[in-house]
């Protein structure tokens, strides 16, 4: 491989990293809000994430496989029913294990725990339930439609999915920014963010906030999941572990807390982890494999945050007056 | 005179076991006889490891009576190792401890055999695994004792895939790609020293994670330098996702792989309209290419209500071996229940027309003469189109 085919790869990689970075920054943003509002690492997400893509899978294949619609409204309908009940689910997660430590002032490691004992229950029983029906693996099915792709240049070859994926990715980041900054909904968690005390004592209900908070943070979760289904193909009841750990990463890169830092991070870890793969076997000469790229991206994150400790913009900054 | 005596011999024969009959009739009173079945039957190889199991089930039906009349209580102890190495060496931490297990039959990872089987060479527990093809499976010092296989090996399995690829697909370059675990490594790279030697060009040689599900590095790659064949040295869960995500970037090259990709599930995951072009090794011979097992795949088919996979008649000739063997070191040690020792001696000496073939081992564990089979994927798993089926002894027998 010469330098000119190098650079032929250099369109559809960015375009895949564009797609993977977002998916990683739609996950992220369930990591940050949580973070924002409540100071918890809520790994339980990445499961969050796990069953909205499985529930979009299986509306996909035995709700509207074959029914004609166009693929584009299928999608949605898969979508929609992802978010309904990941949103459901990360409510129900935050009452169950969560809301009652936190009414008891527990120390901050203890829900941390909890939420790791959560993540583990889901998988395995996510495991159960598709395990009674003989299943393991859901493939994401197929799409003819999506395969197809518009052809800018000879180099330049975008397809259908890649569209589909940045145009959903885009849509929730724009909605979740406008809820929060200019709604009043917004106000209210970003005072509750602020402190919890002075916003009850403001008639904001607290525990209700807290609760859109998971319901936002999980739908957008289930989202991703079935846009990542849609990108490679299958999902099981593991697959929530490995995005959902470099979604968290990208969340810390762009500053955990931070909403826009969580897009940028996202973006960031999801391009460089494809440049990764594609061009470090090239400049090595096949001596460094593909296998490695989580290797690279992670140690230049590990640059990143040595000169930039609280990530690429940093936490957002309270003003206690 | 003769006639007589023997005539008598019979008749005392038959009191005996009369009487023999009666005391077993309330418990069998030599004792119980446990054998396990050691495969993944939860997480991504289930599909395989239940199909090894189900196999071996059937066998201990048809063959149980080996034991059972020489007064014998039998039980199968099915183990699952969910692909995990982790969980295979806890398994079998436990299993060494009950004195009423003689055998393993397992395990479908070679990941996880190579571990296991050290922890059974310390109590002498024989294992006679039904589809573990890496070398080290039968060539470690440590576990010669007690490691065995029915089938063949991956540094006879990859060179056949080679010369198929070389000589029916005309291959001049190629990408080699594996998941880094103890079989898709060894697979790959058997494939890749045996296609380098006929003077293909190995374009990218790589591994990539055993959860990766996002290919798309090397799948651009390969859109631009357009090699023949992607070789996948790995398991058919990844197998069909890479299969799959080629189609969808419409990389046109032909897709190769070893046994890892010998499932149902295959076509399942990579879509069957995704499934042009490709193409794998395996050493599980095709039910419907073994005469001998052709009532075995109805017995299969009526009782679990699905159809068996490639390793399960494997897993049921794995079973007879054992059986076999346990019977014969009970009838040498007088009836007794035989040590572990003699099971795992006697393993070496079974021989018979099996399901898959000649069943008998070298002094190594291996299978004498093992089956290879190249197989083209069709759109659905009863559309695949066995190329051919080559025999091969062990490389070292």
């Amino acid at each position: 491989m010469n330098f000119s085919e190098g650079l032929q790869l250099l369109p559809i990689t960015l375009t895949d990293g564009l797609v993977l970075g977002l998916l990683y920054a739609v996950i992220a943003l369930g990591y940050t809000m949580v973070y924002g509002v409540l100071g918890l690492i809520n790994f339980a997400h990445a499961e969050i994430f796990m069953v909205g893509g499985i529930v979009g899978i299986e509306v996909l294949t035995f709700g509207t496989a074959g029914t004609g619609m166009h693929p584009a409204l299928q999608l949605l309908l898969a979508v929609t029913a992802a978010m309904l009940i990941s949103g459901a689910l990360a409510v129900v997660t935050e009452r169950i294990a969560y809301r009652p430590l936190r009414l008891r002032n527990a120390p901050r490691l203890v829900p941390l725990i909890t939420a790791c004992g959560v993540s583990l229950f889901l998988q395995d029983f996510v495991r159960f339930i598709e395990s009674l029906f003989g299943n393991f693996i859901r493939p994401f099915p197929d799409f003819e439609f999506f395969y197809r792709s518009v052809e800018l240049s000879d180099s330049v070859i975008v397809p259908y999915k890649s569209i589909a994926i940045v145009l959903v990715g885009v849509a929730m980041l724009i909605g979740l920014t406008y809820l929060v900054n200019y709604t009043r909904l917004g106000r209210a968690v970003r005072a509750v963010a602020q402190d919890q005390k002075a916003s009850a004592l403001m008639g904001i209900d607290v525990n209700r906030m807290i609760a859109l908070t998971f319901l936002v943070g999980g739908a957008l979760g289930g989202v991703a999941g079935v846009l990542y289904g849609l990108q490679f193909g299958k999902l099981d009841p593991f697959s929530g572990f490995i995005p959902g750990i470099k979604a968290f990463t990208a969340a810390v890169l762009g500053g955990i807390g931070n909403i826009p830092g969580a897009m940028l991070g996202g973006i960031v870890l999801g391009v460089l982890e494809v440049l990764a793969g594609t061009y470090l076997p090239i400049l090595t000469d096949n001596a460094v494999g593909t296998e490695y790229k989580d290797i690279f991206a992670f140690g230049i994150l590990i640059l990143i945050l040595i000169f930039r400790p609280s990530g690429l913009l940093g936490r957002a900054t309270v003003e206690k007056v | 005179m003769n006639h007589k005596r023997t005539r008598l011999a019979l008749i005392a024969g038959i009191a005996a076991a009369g009487l023999f009959g009666l005391g077993s009739a309330s418990a069998a009173d030599k004792g119980t006889i446990k054998i396990v079945t050691h495969s993944p039957l939860s997480g991504p190889n289930s599909p395989s490891g239940e199909s090894i199991k189900l196999g071996a089930q059937l066998a201990l039906e048809d063959y149980g009576k080996l034991l059972t009349s020489q007064g014998f209580k039998v039980q199968l102890q099915p183990e699952d190792d969910q692909a995990n190495p982790n969980v295979g060496v806890a398994n079998a931490n436990r299993l060494i401890n009950d004195p009423d297990i003689l055998a393993v039959v397992g395990h479908y990872n070679s990941g996880v055999f190579i571990p296991s089987s050290e922890v059974y060479a310390k109590a002498n527990l024989v294992a006679v695994s039904p589809a573990n093809t890496n070398p080290q499976v039968t060539d470690r010092e440590s576990t010669r004792a007690i490691a065995n296989r029915i089938c063949g090996r991956d540094d006879v399995q990859g060179p056949v895939g080679a010369d198929f690829a070389v000589k029916d697909l005309k291959a001049k370059k190629v990408y080699v790609i594996n998941d880094k675990t103890a079989y898709g490594a060894g697979v790959a790279d058997a494939f890749e020293a045996a296609v380098k030697k006929a003077g293909v060009k190995v374009m990218l040689a790589s591994g990539v994670d055993d959860k990766e599900t996002d290919f798309s590095s090397v799948l651009n790659r390969a859109a631009i330098d357009k090699p023949d064949i992607i070789y996948f040295g790995g398991y058919y869960q990844q197998g069909g996702l890479l299969l799959k995500q080629m189609r969808q970037k419409k990389v046109g090259a032909v897709f190769m792989g070893g046994d890892g990709l010998d499932s149902g599930d295959l076509q399942k995951i990579a879509g069957s309209e995704n499934v042009t072009k490709a193409y794998f090794t395996t050493l599980g011979v095709p039910l419907s290419k073994l005469p001998a097992a052709k009532k075995f795949a109805e017995v299969y088919k009526t009782k679990f209500n699905k159809d068996p996979e490639a390793y399960s008649a494997y897993g049921y000739d794995s079973m007879r071996v054992v059986l076999q063997a346990i019977a014969d070191s009970a009838k040498a040690n007088g009836g007794n229940k035989p040590s572990r020792e003699q099971v795992a001696a006697a393993v070496r000496k079974v021989k018979f027309d099996g399901l898959t073939g000649k069943i008998s081992f070298n002094s190594r564990g291996d299978i004498e003469v093992a089956k290879y089979v190249v197989v083209g994927v069709g759109p659905t798993p009863d559309k695949n189109d066995v190329k051919s089926i080559i025999e091969k002894k062990a490389p070292n027998s």
